[in-house]
């Protein structure tokens, strides 16, 4: 799985976090989207982070297989 | 989803409410002929106008002929309060669509723009900075982040213990009150307010006048006078507010946004005046609407609310907030743009200049999105699709907190009071028809 975040057009709506919270996470000082580190990489993440992806109003995640 | 078969419970919760439900709602046929007549010779034809109206008896559903619309014609002719022209869109994937399109201006001074209200027009027309609501990225979301920390999931999880502190402390004054009482000024106004009001770091005695004054703001009754009146009041009282925080600065928002950007240039005291009203706008009559119909909406669903209220799994209620976020889209008069260039959507030429008003409600019950999307359905696998927060850039800041306010008082009201039931008859309820927020006056309960 590759994920692509676009932190300048992230809104911080935090749909990501709820969708995925063991993927993503927003920056303490403006609720920007950050990766966290150690991602999982199996079908169920890899579902989770799409869905993150299809909500995120700001069309910042790129989600590939 | 038809609730026939109740289960009986200990409390009897099920049978009392079952004898208030009232028959089923009919959704609209859908309407074959076009809203306006074709452009032919002659004076030019009366656009219908917008807000379209509920039908009678039908609360919780959106005006009908959206149904037909959506069906037969995505993209209408109307006019608002003014007479300005705009178009209105209907289909969940075109709202997307608009929404996310940067071509499309939430900029409400552009000559054109499809206003709310008389009242929103002239505090937009007022000279006053405009609170980012209105204003369009790149601007926009540099404003935005000034406040996003304050908002995320982080936070308001972070929340949680103080949120259940307050939503007990409301709970009890109910209960020593004893039944009947208005679950509006009981619990569904106080809870967002007494929230919104400690993030921004606004003293709890001042809470009459920031309700009493946005209730003004949000009419769509109110006359230009009354609503530049109770800006004027709000801000002020905002603006001194700023100013005691700068002198001795608290751990609240306004204190840290002041200290943080104001005093290094990044914004100015009197943007930062609309930027905290709107917060505490948004903050309260919101979510206020939400606790208050969507436990009515329950009340007349009784399994449902059975469901909500004996849930052990959190994501069975986060589901449950996110499908009656869905089902009744409390925002419901439209998000409002203004095409900054010729646009083309889903084949329809939207010129420059022209405004959309895309109205959420009508995207929820989109079937091409959410099966049956007329019933109320607390188990849908999808309902965190809807737009019920907006869409694109502008969505909900405030979302993350709403929702947790949502997931505490629902099940909390319901647990402390299995047996919740109005306390009036069904014709008895008055509606915010005629608020940009809709939702119930009041709501006497019983239990
Ligand atoms: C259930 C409760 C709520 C609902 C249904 C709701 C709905 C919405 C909607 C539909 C928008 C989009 C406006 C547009 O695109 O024109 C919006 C924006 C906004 N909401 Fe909420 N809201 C809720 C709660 C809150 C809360 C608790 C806050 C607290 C601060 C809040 C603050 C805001 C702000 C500041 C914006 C403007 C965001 C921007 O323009 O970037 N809302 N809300
Ligand atoms: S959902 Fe999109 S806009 Fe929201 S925090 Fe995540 S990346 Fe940012």
């Amino acid at each position: 799985m590759h994920i692509e975040i676009d932190q300048d057009r992230c809104c911080a709506a935090g749909q990501c976090v709820l969708a995925a919270d063991d993927i993503f996470d927003q920056r303490d000082e403006d609720g920007v989207v950050v990766l966290l580190d150690h991602v999982p990489d199996n079908a169920d993440a890899l579902a989770r982070a799409q869905e993150a992806a299809g909500l995120c109003p700001a069309g910042a995640i790129d989600v590939k297989d | 989803m038809t609730e026939t078969a109740l289960p009986t419970t200990a409390h009897g919760t099920a049978d009392s409410t079952a004898a208030t439900e009232p028959a089923t709602c009919p959704h609209s046929a859908p309407r074959n002929a076009p809203l306006v007549a074709p452009d032919t010779a002659g004076p030019a034809p009366e656009h219908p106008r917008y807000p379209l109206a509920r039908a009678a008896g039908c609360p919780f559903d959106p005006p009908a002929e959206l149904a037909g619309l959506r069906e037969h014609e995505p993209f209408s002719r109307v006019r608002v309060w003014d007479g300005t022209p705009a178009w209105l869109v209907t289909r969940y994937q075109d709202q997307r669509a608009i929404l996310t399109d940067s071509r499309f201006s939430a900029d409400a001074t552009r000559p054109g723009f499809p206003t709310q209200s008389p009242g929103i027009a002239a505090r937009r027309r007022s000279g006053n900075p405009l609170p980012f609501i209105t204003m369009d990225d790149p601007d926009h979301n540099r404003v935005r982040r000034m406040f996003t920390s304050y908002f995320s999931v982080k936070r308001a999880r972070a929340l949680v213990p103080r949120l259940n502190e307050i939503i007990d402390g409301l709970l009890d004054d109910m209960e020593r009150a004893g039944a009947p009482v208005d679950l509006v000024s009981t619990f569904a106004l106080p809870l967002p307010s007494l929230v919104i009001a400690e993030i921004l770091g606004v003293p709890r005695e001042d809470q009459h006048l920031f309700q009493s004054r946005s209730r003004v703001l949000i009419s769509m009754n109110s006359t230009a006078n009354e609503t530049m009146e109770a800006m004027e009041e709000l801000g002020s009282y905002l603006g001194d507010l700023i100013d005691a925080k700068v002198t001795d600065p608290q751990d609240d928002l306004i204190s840290q946004v002041a200290v943080d950007h104001m005093l290094t240039g990044g914004t100015t005291r009197a943007r930062l005046v609309q930027d905290a009203m709107l917060l505490l706008i948004a903050g309260h009559e919101t979510t206020t609407n939400m606790i208050a119909l969507g436990t009515l909406a329950l009340m007349r669903n009784p399994a449902q609310l059975k469901a909500v209220r004996d849930a052990e799994d959190p994501a069975a209620v986060a589901g449950a907030v996110e499908e009656l976020l869905r089902y009744l889209t409390i925002v419901h008069t439209g998000r409002r743009r203004l095409a900054t260039e010729d646009v083309e959507i889903s084949g329809q030429l939207i010129r420059a200049g022209e405004g959309v008003i895309l109205s959420n409600d009508s995207a929820n019950r989109d079937a091409t999105v959410f099966d049956d999307p007329d019933e109320l359905d607390i188990t849908r696998p999808n309902a965190r699709r809807h737009l019920a927060f907006g869409q694109g850039t502008h969505q909900c800041l405030g979302q993350n907190l709403a929702r947790q306010e949502l997931q505490l008082a629902y099940p909390a009201l319901l647990r402390r009071f299995p047996g919740l039931r109005p306390a009036v008859e069904e014709e008895a309820i008055r509606y915010k028809h005629d608020a940009v927020v809709y939702g119930v006056y009041e709501l006497p309960v019983a239990w």
